[in-house]
């Protein structure tokens, strides 16, 4: 009994030292009855060059738009060009090994169902500032320095 | 010769046969001639607005097998809605804009209506069910004629290829000099894919 109400004296502790702190969010604050202000919509950048990978195992970020790309059980839009069907027609980057594989490594002929819905992993590029400060490097195996 | 037939027969229709049948004496060629220009402007007139009628956006989706369906679907493409603001209607993709061209269409369409009565695909299920075969007639037609309804609003010869994003203007120099297609890159632009695994199975999740 003793250590249950403790433990209820703690976590009130910490919720009101928080408070005393004042929590802000990253989206800036806004009173819990006011309503938020949505963010200004981010253009997507242009069709370019792949963008250099920061480590090997990274998915590597997509270089182009891909609005109204439809991903769903009938058909995956992004396959119609990455796939190992079609790759070299697009002029596309294959899908790699990884993407044949279950989550119990077996091998499979076609793409796994845990790498079909493409954008769970890669995403498109918009020029967002990040929204902390950090001092994020590429690992020297791939940017060389 | 006349007077017999007249005598035998005296009903309306028959009057006016015989009127008819009768070279003209109290008209003037002239007159005729007038008469027939007129009759032919107001049938040709009816016509055409007849087709007119038929050829827009509210027509189509009148029936629930193509507002259902296909219209829903296409309000989240960018032919609906766009930065310009300069849409593609239905019969601007599926209907011819030379006359000879739209009345073939036109009578192809009957079949619509045939289907329409047999109650084809007047639920989800049976749409999704019918939809490779209705998508692969569009495409065949569409192979067909080079994609000439794409073509009166895009125009190959005068995109501007420093405008355009780096994958199609790779795609468009070397396909269309290959002689692809607009449709054999471009299907689903304006609605949904049917399930394409007979189609294109690399595509396709669960195929092997
Ligand atoms: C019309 C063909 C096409 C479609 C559709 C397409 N891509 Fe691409 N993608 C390309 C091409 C071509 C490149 C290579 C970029 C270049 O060299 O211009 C590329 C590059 C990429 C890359 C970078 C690869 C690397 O080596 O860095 C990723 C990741 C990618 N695409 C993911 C996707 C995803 C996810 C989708 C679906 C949402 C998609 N793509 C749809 C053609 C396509
Ligand atoms: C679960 C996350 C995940 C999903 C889902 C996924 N990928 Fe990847 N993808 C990765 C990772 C991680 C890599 C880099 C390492 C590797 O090759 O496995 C990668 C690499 C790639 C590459 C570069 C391959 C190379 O040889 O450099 C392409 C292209 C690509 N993915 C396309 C796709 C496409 C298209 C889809 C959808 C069909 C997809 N990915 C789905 C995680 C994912
Ligand atoms: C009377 C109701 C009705 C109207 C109005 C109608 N449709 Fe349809 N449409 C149908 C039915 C039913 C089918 C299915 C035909 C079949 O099963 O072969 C169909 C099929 C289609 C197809 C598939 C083509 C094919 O060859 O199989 C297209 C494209 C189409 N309609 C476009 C249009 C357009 C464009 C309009 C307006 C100009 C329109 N429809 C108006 C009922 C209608
Ligand atoms: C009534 C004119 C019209 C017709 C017909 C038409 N389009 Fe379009 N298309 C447009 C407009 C307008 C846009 C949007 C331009 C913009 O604002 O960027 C567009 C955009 C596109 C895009 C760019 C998509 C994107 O995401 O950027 C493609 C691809 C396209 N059309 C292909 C086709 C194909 C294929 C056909 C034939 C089946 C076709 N169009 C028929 C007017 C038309
Ligand atoms: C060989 C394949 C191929 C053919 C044939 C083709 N396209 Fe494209 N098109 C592409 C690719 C790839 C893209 C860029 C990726 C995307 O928008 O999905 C593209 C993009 C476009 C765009 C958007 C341009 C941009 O930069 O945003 C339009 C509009 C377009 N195509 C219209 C057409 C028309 C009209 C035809 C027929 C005259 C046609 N395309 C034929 C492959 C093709
Ligand atoms: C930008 C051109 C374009 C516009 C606008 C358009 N369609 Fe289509 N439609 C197509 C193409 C291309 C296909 C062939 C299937 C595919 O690639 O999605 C098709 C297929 C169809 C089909 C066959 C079933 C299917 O989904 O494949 C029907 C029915 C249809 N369209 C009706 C309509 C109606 C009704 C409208 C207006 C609400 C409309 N379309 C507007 C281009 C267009």
């Amino acid at each position: 009994m003793i250590k249950k109400l403790s433990m209820i004296l703690v976590l009130l502790g910490t919720v009101g030292l928080a408070q005393a702190e004042g929590v802000r969010s990253l989206r800036g604050h806004i009173d819990l009855q006011d309503e938020s202000r949505a963010p200004e919509p981010k253009q997507f950048a242009k069709d370019g060059e792949p963008i250099a990978r920061d480590y090997v195992q990274q998915p590597p970020l997509i270089p182009h738009k891909i609005k109204g790309y439809r991903i769903d059980r009938n058909s995956n839009k992004c396959l119609s060009c990455h796939s190992w069907k079609h790759y070299r027609e697009a002029g596309a980057t294959k899908i790699s090994q990884t993407h044949f594989e279950d989550r119990n490594k077996n091998v499979l002929a076609n793409v796994s169902a845990r790498r079909y819905f493409c954008t769970q992993c890669h995403v498109p590029q918009a020029g967002a500032r990040p929204l902390v400060e950090n001092t994020f490097k590429p690992v020297q195996a791939i940017a060389g320095e | 010769m006349t007077d017999n037939y007249s005598n035998r027969c005296k009903g309306f229709i028959c009057g006016l046969w015989s009127v008819l049948r009768r070279p003209s004496v109290k008209y003037s060629l002239g007159t005729l001639l007038v008469v027939g220009f007129v009759s032919g402007i107001i049938f040709w007139g009816g016509f055409n607005t007849a087709m007119e009628m038929t050829n827009n956006e509210e027509f189509c989706i009148s029936c629930h097998e193509m507002n259902d369906n296909v219209f829903q679907e296409y309000k989240n493409t960018i032919h609906y809605s766009n930065r310009t603001g300069v849409r593609a209607t239905c019969p601007d993709c599926h209907v011819p804009k030379e006359w000879v061209h739209k009345v073939v269409r036109k009578i192809q369409a009957t079949n619509e209506l045939y289907h329409k009565v047999m109650g084809t695909i007047d639920t989800r299920e049976k749409f999704l069910a019918h939809r490779l075969e209705l998508a692969r007639h569009v495409w065949k037609a569409m192979k067909n004629t080079d994609s000439r309804e794409c073509r009166n609003c895009h125009n190959y010869e005068y995109m501007d290829f420093a405008e355009q994003g780096r994958r199609a203007v790779s795609q468009h120099s070397k396909g269309l000099e290959e002689g692809k297609t607009c449709i054999d890159c471009h299907k689903g632009i304006a609605h949904e894919l049917p399930d394409m695994r007979e189609v294109d199975p690399t595509a396709v999740i669960g195929t092997n």
